[in-house]
């Protein structure tokens, strides 16, 4: 598929490609790709935007500060609920990924944009971060006894040992769910997307009656394009809330 | 069998898991459409669960997807 479908190639938006080069490292070429730029335009961007949203400070907010408001007090309400007070401290680091993730998905939907989260390394490198992050901080806070967490109270002796198995495996496998959860929402729906824009080109190119009928596929491309900006939403605020959810096991093991 | 195309047969079975994750999203948001009709008052403080909720049982299909991609693109 290398050549003469590049245009119908559904693969073919995720590809990275070196900007320029910067420096080997052990006989691996270490550039800057496009990943990396769009990466720094999503920080420069969230920077940007909260930075403008928070400069008048009005009473009344205006468009922009009700954005900046909303987008923060939401991070805050779910900190709030789901850690309590204790969790304030994770606050600035749960709303930075909430922040990444929302505007790299919210990026990938223009068109020729590059979509980061889409390369399973980024999605991997931050469910690492934040699962890591739960071991060091349980540890921190409750030294040895934060391992209560995988016995939990009230299970009858027999089948304790079973259900600590279990408690450890579901534990071990939360950052390759976490991180391949955001990747593949991301990629299968970019990837259906690219699908259903190459259906039309080519009904079109068969002419006829199929040419027609090529406007339901177009349909079909503008609905998934609708339905695409909501998933990217909605995994950036489940990756959020389970990195919430997986640090309140830091803070409170017992239960 | 040509083992080529044994790749794409089993990429398309490995999709079906994600006919299982349907199923439990579509169980996890009706049965929550279900309480929020009957208890309206006590239905948005439960949304964000119903999400945590959908998330998790969706997260095994992309498990599934990820199988079929493995599959046809890893050489």
């Amino acid at each position: 598929m290398a050549t003469e479908t590049v245009v119908n190639d559904p693969i073919h938006q995720f590809r990275l490609h070196s900007l320029f080069d910067l420096f080997s490292v052990g006989g691996h070429q270490i550039s800057f790709t496009n990943s990396a730029l769009f990466m720094g335009l999503i920080v420069l961007f969230i920077t940007g935007f909260l930075l403008m949203a928070a400069s008048k400070a009005a009473m009344v907010p205006g468009r922009l500060q009700s954005i900046g408001e909303m987008w923060y007090s939401m991070i805050h309400n779910m900190v709030n609920n789901v850690l309590g007070e204790e969790g304030k401290a994770f606050f600035p680091l749960v709303f930075s990924l909430f922040s990444f993730v929302l505007i790299a998905n919210m990026f990938g939907m223009f068109p020729y944009f590059f979509t980061v989260t889409s390369h399973v390394i980024v999605t991997a490198s931050l469910a690492l971060f934040v699962v890591g992050l739960v071991v060091v901080v349980g540890i921190y806070k409750h030294g040895l006894g934060w391992f209560k967490l995988f016995v939990p109270h009230g299970v009858p002796i027999v089948i304790l040992p079973i259900i600590s198995v279990i408690e450890i495996i579901s534990f071990l496998s939360r950052p390759i769910s976490l991180g391949l959860r955001l990747f593949g929402n991301i990629l299968a729906g970019h990837i259906v997307l690219k699908v259903f824009a190459g259906f039309v080109v080519s009904m079109i190119a068969a002419g006829g009656i199929i040419a027609v009928s090529s406007v339901l596929s177009l349909g079909m491309a503008v609905a998934l394009t609708a339905l695409e900006f909501l998933v990217a939403f909605l995994q950036a605020f489940v990756f959020a809330i389970l990195t919430c959810v997986y640090l309140n096991d830091a803070l409170h093991p017992s239960h | 069998m040509d083992p080529v195309s044994a790749k794409y047969i089993g990429a398309g079975i490995a999709c079906l898991g994600m006919g299982g994750a349907g199923i439990g999203v579509g169980h996890i948001f009706g049965n929550y459409l279900a309480g929020a009709l009957r208890n309206p008052a006590a239905a948005g403080q439960q949304f964000t669960n119903a999400l945590i909720g959908a998330a998790l049982a969706e997260g095994l299909g992309i498990f599934s997807l990820v199988v079929a991609l493995v599959l046809l693109f890893v050489k």
